[in-house]
Formats: C-alpha cells, sequence, structure tokens
C-alpha cells in the first residue's frame, strides 16, 4: 500500500507578474521501503512539490489550486494546522540541500536534534531531556558522528559539511518517520562525501523501511539510489517509471535530452598541443594567506597554504584539466598564474617571460594574452553596465578596436558566443544564467588572448545549458587556437573536455596525465576514490559502482 | 562611421525608478520633499510679511484669514516665521549632510579599496570616534565657540559622517571581491579606472539611501540644538527655535507650538519615507513588476 | 572572556584621556572666564576668586593638577555653586537621571520590541502597518516636541498626570519617562522588525517548521536570537542618546537631574562642574558600549568561542 499517494497536484504562484504555474496537475505515489527521484532542472517545480505537502512554502504567493495528497489515508492538503504539525512531527522529515543555513547557528545540535522529542504536539509521546538525549546521541553513532557524546554539546560551525549534512540525517530521523523527503542533499558536498551520505541514506531505508523521495538535477545519483523515477519540467511531469525504463527505455523527448546532455566519455576533438615550448611553465609556485583563525598560535597553522610547491606546465594549444573538491586550492591556483592573487614563492613563465614579480604596469601587455571566465554569472558582470559596454571595455582599454570600429567589434563577438545582437542594449540582469555566461565568455575572448583560465565556469548551470556551452567553449578553444586550462569539481565534465587531467588536494598536485590514461589506471589512493565516487548516468553501472566501493 | 546600435535595456536607475513610482507614500514625501525645497528658495519672494514685521498692539493671535497660522507675541506672522525657519532648518540639513557625505565617503571608498593596513587603522579611528559621546561634545562647541552656523554645519557634520564611512566601506569591500572586479583587474585595467567605472556606480544606491535618511536625522539634531538655546541664535530663526518659544506659552497660545512642529515632523516624515522607499526601490531583490 | 573584557577595557583608557583633554583644553579656550558673566563682581574679587581656583597658573600646569585630582576620583569645586564640589552634584543628580533613563529604556525596549516582533509575524498586515506606521510617528516626533503636546493634553486639558518634579507626586515618572522613551521604542520597533524578517527568511527557520514545532516556539527560541541583533548592536549608541535626551526632558519637566544641571553649566561657564560631567557621563558611555559590546558576541556562538580560543 502507498504511503503517500499524491494525484493532480496544483501549486500557482500568485505575483504582481501573473500566475505561475510552478505545479501544474501533478500525480504520483510512494510505497514504505521504496526511493522515488524526482529529476528535473531548475524551475521544473520539484521542491515545490514536497514542500507543498508540508506546508513550506510562503502562503502569500503560492496557493494550493488543487489536488490531493494522501497519506496514510489523511489528505495532508486540508488538514488543521495541529494535524500538519503532528505530520511533520512524526510522520514526514525533510532533509535541506545546504546544511550549514538549515542549522541554527545560535543552537547547540543536540538541543536542534531534540526538539522534536521534548516538544511533542502529542501530550503521550513527550520525552525527558534525559531520555531524549540518549536517544539522540545513539542516533548521532549510527550516522556516523564520532564521539556523539561530546559532540551533542556543540555548534552547527563548528562541523564539516559532510558531517553537517549527517546531523541533519539524524535531526530527520529521530521521530522514526514514515516518509523522508530529501531536497538535492548532496549537491553542496564533494564527491567523495556524496558517496559517503548516498551510502547513509540507503541504509537508514533499509533498516528503517521508510519511504524515500529524492529530489536531485543529477542523473548519476538519481541512477543509484532510485527505484522508480518522476521527470519533471515547467511543473509538468514529463515521464515516470522504473529507474531502468526511464534510463534505458525512455520514450520522452526531455528525458531524451536531458540523458544526452550529461557529459559522458572521453574528449572527443583531438589533441592539438604543440609539445615544443609550453605557453605556460610553474615552477615550485607557492600562494599561502595568513591564517586569520590561528586559535593555537601555532607555527604550521599560521598560513593556509592555499597552493603548496606546484608545477606544472601547459602545453600550446591543450586543454588541462584542473580537479579538486573543496578547498583544494584549484581556483587559486588558476588566480595565481593569471597574477590575480598574490603569490608568495615560485615562478610563472609565459611563453619564456617570467610573469611573477612584475608590477601592475608591466602586467598590462600580458593581460591581454590571458583571461578568465568566473563561475558565478551573476556575479561576474558588472550590473551596472550593458553587454555592449561590458564587450567594448576590454577592445578600447587594449586598443584593439576604436570608437570608430567598435560596434563591428562587438557584433562579432555577440555572433561568436551566440547571442542576438538585439541584446547589445540590455543589462545583466535581464538575461538567463547561461546568456550571462556566453556574455563573459565573450569578454573573455575579446582582446584575442592566447591562454583562457575558466574556474568553473558550468557549475553553476542547469544540465541542459551546460552542455552547451561547454560546447561553445570546445568550438571557440578550436576556432581561436587557444591553450585552457578548465578548472572544475565535476570529473566527468572534465574528462569530457580536457586533453590531460590534474588531480589536486590541499594546495598539492596528487596526479597528473593524459585524461583517458588516468582514467583507465588511477595510481594515486586520492585518485581512485575521486574516481570510484562519480555516480553515473547508468543504473547497471551504478550499482555494480556502488557495491564496490 | 560607427553604426547604430539599436534597442534599450532597462537599467538598474530605471528599474528603480518604476519600483519608487508605485510607492505612494515615497512618492508623497518626494512631493513635500520638492514642495519644501521651491518654496524654502522663493520665501524671500512670496512670504506674506516680512521676516521682522512686528505689530506689537496686535500680539498674539490665533490664526485668521489674513495671518493663517496666527500671530507670535510681538505680532510677528507665524506663516512667515515657519517659512524662514525652515530656510535654516533645510539649509542646516543639507550642508550638514554634505560635509558628511564628503568625508564619509572618501574615508570610506578609500578603507574599503586598498584595505589592509591602511584600511584597519582608517576603521580604528572611526571605531574610536563612534565610541564617544558626541552630543555631549557638540554641546561643548557650542557653547565654546557657539553662534557660528558654520560651526555647527561642521560640527554636525562631523557626526554623521561616521557612519558614512563604514556603509560606504562594506559596500565598497563587498563590491571588491566581486568577480567583476576581478575580470576588470584581469583585463589589466588600472585602479583609478575600476574605481570609477566598477565601483563607484555600484556604490551609489546605498548612498543615496542613507543620505536621503541623514538628512531627517541632521535636521533633529539641530532641532534638539536649538531648543535647549545652542543651536541657531535669534535673529535667525530655525524649526527647533521656533518650538522653543512655543513650548513657553502653549498654555495660552498652542498654535505657536503645534504648527512648527507639525512643520518640523511633517518634513521628517516625507524625507523617512522617501529614504525608505528608496531602500526598497535600489534593492536589486524586490521585483519591479 | 575575562581577558577579552579586560583588554577592552584598557583600549578604553587612552579614549577616556582623549576625552578629558579634549574637553579640558576646549573649555578653557573659550573666550571669557567663568566669572565674566557676572558684571556685578569687582574685579578684586574675581582675582581673589581666580586665585582661589587656581587659574592664574598656565593652562597645561592646570590640566595636569586637574588630571591628577580626577584620577583620584576628585572632579573639585564647582566655580558656580560655591561650596558644593562637583562630586556632590553629580550624586545628587545621578540617581534621578538613571532612574528615568531606566524607565525610558523600559518603555523603549518593551514597547519597542513587543511591536517589532509582532509586526514581522504577520508583515504586510494590519499588525504591521498599525505599529510602523505609529513608530515612524515616533520617530519624527522629537521629544521636545512629544513632551509639550503630552503636557498639554495630559496634563493641562485631561489633568490625569503631573507634569513636573521627580517622585514628589505619584505618577510624576509617567510623562517624562514616556517622553524620552517613544523615540527610542519607535526606533528599536523598525530595527526588530527589520532583524526579524531577515531571521525568519532564513533556511533555517524552515527546517524548525519541517519539524512539527510550534509557531511560539520557533519565534521566541529560534527567530528571537538572530532577530534581536540589530537591537543589542544599537543599546550602545541607545543609551548614549538617552543620556542626551534626559537633558531635554529634564529641562520640559523641571526634573533636578545631572541633564539639566549639565545645560545650566554649559552657559554657565562652571568649568569644573562641565569638565566633570563631560568625563562622567563619557565613562558611563563607554563603559556601556563595552557591554554591549560584549553582550553582542556572548550571543554570538562562533564568536564567543573564538574569543575563548577555544576553537
Amino acid at each position: 500500500m502507498a504511503i503517500l499517494e499524491v494525484s493532480g497536484l496544483k501549486v500557482y504562484f500568485h505575483t504582481r507578474n501573473g500566475v505561475i504555474k510552478a505545479v501544474d496537475d501533478v500525480s504520483f505515489s510512494v510505497d514504505s521501503g521504496e526511493t522515488l527521484a524526482i529529476v528535473g532542472e531548475s524551475g521544473s517545480g520539484k521542491s515545490v512539490t514536497c514542500y507543498s505537502l508540508l506546508d513550506l512554502l510562503p502562503k502569500p504567493p503560492a496557493k494550493i489550486e488543487g489536488g490531493t495528497a494522501l497519506f496514510a489515508g489523511k489528505d495532508l492538503l486540508t488538514c488543521s494546522s495541529d494535524e500538519m504539525r503532528h505530520h511533520r512531527c512524526n510522520d514526514i522529515a525533510v532533509i535541506f540541500q545546504d546544511p550549514m543555513t538549515s542549522l541554527n547557528p545560535f543552537l547547540t545540535i543536540g538541543e536542534q536534534l531534540i526538539e522534536p522529542l521534548i516538544y511533542h504536539p502529542d501530550k503521550n509521546q513527550i520525552q525527558t531531556r534525559g531520555e531524549a538525549k540518549k536517544k539522540a546521541v545513539a542516533l548521532l553513532d549510527e550516522v556516523g558522528i564520532i564521539d556523539s557524546q561530546a559532540r551533542f554539546d556543540c555548534y552547527p560551525h563548528e562541523f564539516s559539511g559532510g558531517m553537517r549534512q549527517r546531523v541533519m540525517i539524524a535531526m530527520a530521523l529521530i521521530t522514526e518517520p514514515k516518509l523522508l523527503i530529501c531536497d538535492e542533499p548532496t549537491t553542496a558536498l564533494d564527491v567523495t562525501i556524496q558517496a559517503q551520505i548516498l551510502k547513509l541514506i540507503k541504509k537508514l531505508q533499509e533498516t528503517r523501511n521508510v519511504a524515500v523521495i529524492f529530489i536531485s538535477h543529477d542523473l548519476g545519483v538519481v541512477a543509484g539510489i532510485a527505484d522508480k523515477v518522476l521527470v519533471m519540467c515547467d511543473g509538468t511531469i514529463r515521464e515516470t517509471g522504473g529507474t531502468d525504463d526511464i534510463f534505458y527505455r525512455t520514450q520522452n523527448d526531455y528525458t531524451r535530452k536531458l540523458l544526452a546532455a550529461i557529459p559522458e566519455g572521453p574528449k572527443t576533438l583531438p589533441n592539438r598541443a604543440k609539445s615544443d615550448e609550453p605557453l605556460i611553465e610553474v615552477t615550485h609556485l607557492k600562494t599561502y594567506f595568513r591564517n586569520q583563525l590561528n586559535s593555537n598560535n601555532s607555527e604550521e597553522n599560521r598560513f593556509v597554504k592555499a597552493v603548496d610547491n606546484v608545477s606544472l606546465e601547459i602545453a600550446r594549444g591543450e586543454i588541462l584539466g584542473l580537479v579538486g573538491e573543496s578547498g583544494s586550492g584549484k581556483s587559486t591556483l588558476g588566480r595565481s598564474i593569471l597574477q590575480l592573487a598574490p603569490t608568495t614563492g615560485g615562478s610563472v613563465k609565459f611563453s619564456g617571460q617570467t610573469l611573477t614579480g612584475l608590477n601592475a604596469k608591466q602586467l598590462v601587455p600580458w593581460r591581454r594574452k590571458m583571461q578568465m571566465i568566473f563561475q558565478d554569472p551573476y556575479a561576474s558582470l558588472n550590473p551596472r553596465m550593458t553587454v555592449f559596454e561590458t564587450l567594448s571595455e576590454p577592445l578600447l582599454y587594449h586598443g584593439i578596436a576604436t570608437k570608430k570600429n567598435i560596434a563591428r567589434h562587438v557584433r562579432q563577438l555577440m555572433d561568436d558566443v551566440g547571442l542576438s545582437q538585439a541584446q547589445l542594449r540590455k543589462y545583466p540582469h535581464e538575461f538567463s544564467g547561461g546568456q550571462r555566461q556566453r556574455i563573459a565568455i565573450g569578454r573573455a575572448i575579446a582582446t584575442k588572448p592566447e591562454l583562457i583560465i575558466a574556474d568553473e565556469p558550468v557549475s553553476a548551470l542547469d544540465v541542459t545549458i551546460q552542455a552547451q556551452i561547454l560546447d561553445l567553449i570546445l568550438e571557440l578553444v578550436e576556432r581561436h587556437n587557444l591553450t585552457m586550462m578548465f578548472i572544475s569539481h565535476d570529473l566527468s565534465v572534465v574528462r569530457y573536455i580536457s586533453d590531460r587531467v590534474m588531480i589536486m588536494n590541499r594546495g598539492v598536485i596528487i596526479e597528473h596525465g593524459d585524461t583517458e590514461t588516468l582514467w583507465a589506471s588511477p595510481k594515486q589512493r586520492y585518485t581512485k576514490e575521486l574516481l570510484a565516487a562519480i555516480p553515473l548516468a547508468d543504473p547497471a553501472a551504478e550499482r555494480k559502482r556502488i557495491a564496490s566501493i | 562611421m560607427a553604426d547604430a546600435i539599436e534597442g534599450h535595456g532597462s537599467s538598474l536607475w530605471k528599474d528603480a525608478w518604476i519600483k519608487l513610482s508605485k510607492n505612494r507614500l515615497a512618492l508623497f514625501g518626494l512631493a513635500v520633499l520638492i514642495m519644501l525645497i521651491l518654496t524654502s528658495l522663493l520665501t524671500p519672494l512670496i512670504a506674506p510679511y516680512g521676516y521682522e514685521t512686528q505689530n506689537l498692539d496686535m500680539g498674539a493671535t490665533a490664526p485668521s484669514l489674513q495671518h493663517w497660522l496666527g500671530t507670535d507675541i510681538f505680532g510677528r506672522d507665524m506663516l512667515t516665521r515657519i517659512m524662514y525657519g525652515g530656510r535654516v532648518s533645510l539649509m542646516v540639513g543639507f550642508i550638514a549632510t554634505a560635509v558628511a557625505l564628503v568625508i564619509g565617503i572618501l574615508w570610506g571608498a578609500i578603507a574599503g579599496f586598498f584595505g589592509g593596513r591602511l584600511d584597519a587603522v582608517m576603521m580604528r579611528i572611526v571605531d574610536v570616534l563612534y565610541a564617544l559621546p558626541f552630543m555631549i561634545f557638540i554641546i561643548l562647541l557650542m557653547v565654546v565657540f557657539g553662534r557660528n552656523i558654520l560651526l555647527l554645519f561642521l560640527a554636525i557634520g562631523a557626526v554623521e559622517w561616521l557612519t558614512m564611512a563604514r556603509i560606504v566601506r562594506s559596500q565598497v569591500m563587498a563590491l571588491r571581491n566581486q568577480e567583476f572586479v576581478e575580470a576588470a583587474n584581469s583585463l589589466g585595467l588600472s585602479q583609478w579606472t575600476i574605481i570609477r567605472r566598477h565601483i563607484i556606480p555600484n556604490t551609489l544606491g546605498p548612498v543615496i539611501v542613507y543620505t536621503t535618511l541623514t538628512i531627517p536625522s541632521v535636521m533633529l539634531l539641530e532641532a534638539f540644538l536649538s531648543f535647549l538655546g545652542l543651536g541657531i541664535q535669534p535673529p535667525e530663526s530655525s524649526w527647533g527655535l521656533l518650538i522653543n518659544y512655543g513650548v513657553e506659552t502653549m498654555e495660552e497660545f498652542p498654535w505657536l507650538l503645534i504648527f512648527p512642529g507639525i512643520a518640523l515632523s511633517l518634513t521628517l516624515f516625507a524625507l523617512n519615507f522617501l529614504g525608505d522607499g528608496l531602500r526598497d526601490a535600489l534593492d536589486p531583490r524586490t521585483s519591479k513588476d | 572572556m575575562y581577558r577579552f573584557a579586560i583588554s577592552r577595557l584598557l583600549q578604553a583608557i587612552p579614549v577616556l584621556l582623549m576625552v578629558i583633554t579634549v574637553t579640558f583644553f576646549l573649555v578653557h579656550s573659550a573666550p571669557g572666564g567663568p566669572f565674566s558673566a557676572d558684571k556685578a563682581v569687582p574685579p578684586e574679587v574675581i582675582k581673589a576668586l581666580e586665585e582661589q581656583y587656581n587659574l592664574n597658573q598656565p593652562v597645561w600646569q592646570q590640566y595636569l593638577s586637574y588630571l591628577g585630582d580626577v584620577i583620584q576620583g576628585d572632579f573639585g569645586p564647582s566655580f558656580k555653586y560655591p561650596g558644593r564640589t562637583v562630586n556632590e552634584l553629580i550624586t545628587a543628580g545621578l540617581p534621578i537621571t538613571a532612574e528615568l533613563a531606566f524607565y525610558a529604556m523600559l518603555v523603549a525596549l518593551g514597547v519597542g520590541i513587543t511591536a517589532g516582533v509582532g509586526a514581522s509575524m504577520r508583515p504586510n498586515t494590519m499588525q504591521d502597518y498599525l505599529p510602523m506606521t505609529g513608530a515612524m510617528i515616533g520617530i519624527c516626533m522629537p521629544s521636545f516636541l512629544l513632551g509639550p503636546l503630552l503636557v498639554l493634553i495630559f496634563g493641562i486639558h485631561l489633568d490625569w498626570l503631573p507634569v513636573s518634579g521627580w517622585g514628589d507626586i505619584p505618577g510624576d515618572k509617567i510623562l517624562p519617562s514616556i517622553t524620552l522613551g517613544t523615540g527610542y521604542a519607535a526606533y528599536i520597533a523598525r530595527l526588530s522588525r527589520g532583524g526579524m524578517l531577515e531571521v525568519l527568511s532564513q533556511d533555517y527557520i524552515r527546517t524548525a517548521r519541517a519539524k512539527g514545532l510550534s509557531e511560539r516556539l520557533i519565534i521566541v527560541k529560534h527567530a528571537l536570537r538572530g532577530g534581536l541583533i540589530p537591537v543589542v548592536a544599537f543599546l550602545g549608541p541607545a543609551f548614549a542618546g538617552l543620556l542626551a535626551g534626559s537633558f531635554v526632558v529634564e529641562t520640559i519637566f523641571q526634573i533636578p537631574g545631572l541633564g539639566r544641571f549639565y545645560v545650566q553649566a554649559a552657559f554657565n561657564r562652571d568649568y569644573t562642574l562641565i569638565l566633570g560631567m563631560t568625563i562622567f557621563l563619557s565613562t558611563l558611555i563607554i563603559l556601556f558600549n563595552l557591554l554591549s559590546d560584549m553582550l553582542a558576541i556572548w550571543l554570538n556562538p562562533k564568536l564567543r568561542q573564538e574569543i575563548r580560543g577555544t576553537n
């Protein structure tokens, strides 16, 4: 018997713009012990669907226009607020995406854990602090928090990202709910931590026989964890079915598009690297930052060694992928090479010329030869400048164009990046994320640089847009004969685009080599762990991979 | 010949104006402000009576057709006195705010942009000055050197610049870390160009809001000092001074207190609503539609 | 935590020193001495008085001897109230002003926080518009306007409450406290509404709701702590403002507190009284600022640990 049955759910947002149909006639069901994955890009309505079940949406704009959601026979959408409190406390639990902001920074995690037990809406089920604490500590053990007794009295900021998510999971399960809703619970985590958390959720589900709704945009994660899949787009269901059916035998165009957009396999374009003089030579580069929180005042803690004695070469024409988890120093390395971060030691040579040690004025002629594409399409464009102004700035500054012919150059750039010329007078906030990234790319190639360092250029984009931008980048690299360093935490993306790959961790290069060789036979343990943790959008392969971890 | 670029976009200023125009209270505030400024500028031309014109026989009279807001104990027309008082109050408000603005923006921008040691030292000074009981010092200054409008401007401005510096600094620091500033750096633009094209236009928002909210604060401060007898001195008058006189005779001639009081409160009201409205309008998060 | 408090205290000393020095030289550089206003006093008497009060010595010598006295807690004799020392005058006026400030702060915090938090619970409804409009009026009606108006209405026309004195007639503390506290109540209402709205839109409030906690618990246990931070930050400036505001309120309501003395001392050029009161008030304000800073840090677990060094 399905523990949750949703039929005809409609949730509309009434804004001053008009009515937005966030969820439009959605129906699905979940059984105990089963995992239903809801897949979609941003704006698809997957989160709104689940939040509406627990009345967690902001009520003035949001309104439930129709449908029923039967939980063990009772309709969640029409119950009283007391009954809803009951459901929230006892029956249905939520794990949110960002554990840092989802935990109250002012209360200890222990306090937050025992709250549902000591403030239970049902008077008979209220427990004392002592009982509740015992239960909480046992649960912390179960989710893998070591030294749980002591950690009970710690604050959220004292835990790492992965640990915090474990705490959130414990908090969700403490009242033994029957349904667990996970809203992108691993999206903010590193890939190795993600693997651990997914394994934990699976284990807990089995021991408790809870139903799980797993919301994600990542098809690889979904392939490994789901029994059933629901594909959503623009508030409607495009397809629903068993995992294998969806991945192997899809009938729907949108699903096909989603599956096709996932970067898979090696780079298809040939490696154009020329093996004579390298374009970039980095020797013993060090970038240290003063450690603000040096609590024990030790010598080793004085500096944060973002880049710790790194040496590498980038050959002309090649695309070098730089992979690392958060905190690995990969962004700092990219910036250090471009002389945008203050280096502490070592040298960087561009075409034989040493850049480290040059002052700002001396660097100017070199600046036009090397550019950067940033991660956040929202923050990398000046909100007060039109597209035209943003694109013409580099051209005018470096004397590539004059005021007379600037319009021609800018139009050409817009064509190059695939944007309509009618948009030139618009401001950044009038564009979508993907379009903004195109503008940023246009700005980067404006001065016809030789080297481009791309720092997570597609990480903030939806997977279908991501595919378009990656292809654009590949095309531009070919056409303009660029050399590129592509920084990312997403291994599949890196594999798709790079000729050679470097793995970085804690400021040090762990391993490097030709992409396919590295994938086929990684030598270092860290590299092996990293590669083994990548979720694949192929259920059978996923099952094998998970079993082997 | 440069070929024309077609189309227009909607800049953030334009969006802000659209948002502001939908906020009725803010528009009311703007209208009151404009009216006040116009009245103050034109006062010598449009005031019904002379500023000093006394009519001792008449003494204090209640509002009538000849004297819309009544007369004070010397027979001087209250409407005229309030108009002239408004000139002074507004002038103090604008000039002192301008002083605070200039010092505060420069201080905050330099500290925020260059960071490091310079920032640490500059903000330490601000912190120390912030801890001082300024009210007391101003009173002292007024007593010791008083009778000087210029000093009044400087003294009040000297209090308000601190908060402005803090606001500008935090805005500049936030901007400095934004990726589009990094992009400008990677293009090789000079620091000055970056400040001019990228930092300043994006700082204007909070500065405008805070300026609009500082003016009423300054006017209040001036009125407070004048009320105590430590601000504007006769023969000049400001609303604070008029309220002072009004309090003395408020039992017999309540209009002498009420009308200047309404003038002051209404102005503060209008400016505060305008400031609030501007803050909402310039906030990129609220939608314009 | 103690080390932090002490280090802050030590940092305050140079500030105090600066206050004393600046005030001293400011007052002494004023044209005319303390007695020049009394035209009726013959010159020989003035000379004798000047000698008695050490005004003959060069300024820097006066400064040093004054500094020495102050450190020992002696603010010297008053120039204008012969036979009474500054210390006496301060001790006479202090309890009254302190009580007034205390009640005003109670009004400000009590009314302000209630109105602000209440408004934030139902934004953009009457529960929000009414108090916030009231708050705007409170901010725009300064105490020297509100006071006389209240006196006019409640004291004279309705004759419900007394309008002068402090502690003489029952109920004479009500109007002055309300007058002084209203402006701050209004500002605190806006601050707490803003702070609460900010917190209520945070993810962790959504988590608390998803756990099935009651609205009341969510507001009191989860939201208030973060939402009232702007109010805590405002406590320091509020206190300084209350002291300054007491000057006006005590004048209007004829209350024999420090404020009234201070204004009169300023007019009378009573050197030692001005100096003494400035230093005393400044010290109070600096101490209060320190306390509220520490409170703000203590409320934030992350900062609390960084200070303790247990991070």
